[in-house]
């Protein structure tokens, strides 16, 4: 765990989530500093998407507390989790279809931040032009190609003034070339002193942002470290790339 | 304001205009017709507002539309009001309603949402049929010195409620488009289009919902209180008929395209043409009428207006907000 001195973007503990019988996370605490970036890894179905929807608000948690900035989030729901500085990318694109990707953005600038259409036109420019959509600005959502619908989740999270970004698998899909481009962007991001963590399965992409790596298997946690320490773990290598290849 | 927006504004005051001059140019009936396209253009319009943007699929403004009709009848027989006066009061008495059956209605979703807007309709429909002062089950006339006091000539009271309906209808509709183009209607398309990624960018999806069912409910009354000063008469089954004030409404919407504003003028226009053209053939009616709802959706989810808008690009009343602009 990182030393308590640091103050923490985002700390959560102990949460726990099932649905009937079956239980999706178990006991996941993890934390982040302000400005840090955590890469989370693990198995499909580990449980990755579903912390995300715990910390984001998205889904209700069973137990367990969360904390942004030392404010407690635990019982706020997701708007106002959105309004307290938390910005998400969906694993599988959700668009607003219908409308056009500057639409989908100045949404996000308006309410994300409590700004009047009219004032939140430029932060919604800025998130587009940095996402490299701006000459799609007038191009209906529902119509982009699924590399574009993902720099609209990034740029859509941007344009609300995120603190804390979390993104769910954004390099998946992406030829070698995206890649390299999303990482400087999100490189940026951080730069500009947005704590990150990411769910990504397209490890060298990770490995190129963060600082600290996070593994799940069946919604527990069993690493959490530097991506050294944590690649080079046998126990983390054989639940994530399965037994034949670690050996 | 861009220059589509003022194109569309300018032909809708011309249309306006020659409406309104229909007493000089129309017969009687054809005064009466357009009226009542009129009042179904609104309630397709504001039905649009809840079912096709904040996601309300209501199976019960019928409520709000006899609300409207016997606070007509409340206002002029128990409080002596005139009858022009029972306009606010139904907006207000539809409004209040709304919000206290939304505390209810809204911990439903889906079709148990729709389902219990419907038996919130019934329930107020069996309270006005058992109050013995409102006529109970048979329900009642206007008096005729309210009806009088409208205008002294029959043939002006005739012109007065084409008026109050004309009103009605372009006011819906530009109230409407006004909406969708202001910052609540860029929530209302959230909310249409992923109501998830709405709630995670911000959008207070539990608010928009309540004052989009409020408001809506409350111009419904106003709709009912005109609908019936003209028809003169209230009875339980007709001021909380399914069949006339949601049902019609919905095949209005669904074939002229959910989720947009040009798809109540659309649907309006094809209901009232078919009516017109089969209205008299009775079963053969409904079995097109059918026949039309269904093929319309088997081919495009977005009715006639989503179909021409793909096909063409069109765009009757624009609301989309373009980078460059100012």
């Amino acid at each position: 765990m990182t030393p308590d001195s640091a103050p923490q973007a985002l700390t959560a503990t102990g949460l726990n989530k099932s649905y009937g019988a079956i239980a999706v996370t178990r006991d996941v605490s993890l934390s982040v500093p302000e400005g840090g970036a955590l890469g989370i890894i693990g198995p499909n179905g580990a449980g990755k998407t579903t912390l995300f929807n715990l910390i984001t608000g998205t889904v209700p948690a069973g137990t367990g507390q969360i904390t942004l900035f030392g404010q407690d989030i635990t019982r706020m729901d997701a708007r106002q989790r959105c309004l307290a500085g938390i910005a998400r990318s969906f694993q599988v694109p959700q668009p607003f279809s219908g409308l056009t990707t500057f639409e989908n953005v100045l949404i996000a600038a308006a309410f994300g931040r409590g700004l009047s259409e009219k004032a939140a036109r430029p932060h919604a420019r800025a998130a587009l032009e940095m996402t490299g959509l701006a000459p799609k600005a007038d191009v209906l959502a529902g119509t982009l190609t699924l590399l574009d619908r993902k720099r609209l989740e990034l740029a859509r999270a941007l344009a609300t003034g995120p603190r804390l970004l979390l993104l769910d698998e954004i390099a998946g899909g992406m030829t070698e070339a995206e890649c390299v481009t999303l990482v400087e962007l999100i490189r940026d991001i951080r730069g500009s002193g947005v704590t990150i963590v990411w769910i990504e399965h397209v490890l060298h992409a990770l490995l190129k942002v963060v600082d600290r790596i996070l593994v799940l298997d069946f919604g527990k946690v069993i690493a959490e470290g530097p991506p050294d320490t944590i690649l080079s773990d046998p126990h983390v290598t054989s639940v994530y790339l399965g037994p034949e290849e670690a050996a | 304001m861009s220059k589509s927006v003022i194109r569309v504004s300018l032909l809708l005051a011309v249309v306006t205009l020659i409406l309104a001059l229909a007493p000089l140019w129309a017969g009687r009936s054809d005064l009466r017709l357009i009226g009542e396209i009129m009042a179904y253009l609104a309630l397709a319009v504001l039905w649009n507002l809840l079912a096709g943007y904040a996601g309300l699929m209501s199976v019960g403004q019928q409520a709000f539309v006899g609300l409207g009709g016997y606070m007509l009848m409340i206002s002029t027989v128990m409080l002596g009001l005139p009858p022009l006066a029972a306009l606010p009061l139904a907006f207000v008495l539809a409004g209040l309603v709304a919000a206290g059956f939304a505390r209810l209605l809204f911990r439903l979703e889906g079709a148990y949402f729709a389902i219990g807007t419907w038996v919130a309709a019934e329930s107020v429909a069996l309270v006005f049929a058992g109050i013995p002062a409102l006529g109970g089950g048979a329900g009642m006339s206007l008096p005729t010195d309210a009806v009088r006091s409208i205008a002294a000539s029959r043939e002006m009271r005739e012109f007065v409620i084409y008026w109050l309906m004309l009103g009605l209808g372009i006011g819906t509709l530009v109230g409407a488009w006004t909406l969708i183009r202001s910052k609540p209607g860029l929530a209302l398309m959230a909310l249409r289009d992923n109501p998830v990624a709405a709630v995670s960018v911000g959008v207070n999806i539990q608010r928009i919902r309540f004052w989009t069912y409020v408001l809506v409910a409350a111009i419904t009354g106003v709709i009912g209180a005109i609908i019936f000063l003209q028809k003169l008469r209230v009875s339980p089954q007709a001021a909380f008929s399914l069949q006339d004030w949601t049902v019609a409404v919905i095949f209005i919407v669904v074939i002229g395209g959910i989720g947009r504003i040009e798809g109540a003028i659309v649907g309006t226009a094809v209901y009232f043409l078919l009516r017109e053209i089969l209205g008299d053939y009775g079963v053969t009616y409904l079995i097109v009428l059918g026949v039309v709802a269904i093929l319309v959706v088997s081919f495009s989810s977005g009715g006639i207006w989503g179909l021409i808008e793909r096909r063409f690009g069109w765009s009757l009343m624009p609301t989309a907000r373009r980078m460059t602009d100012r």
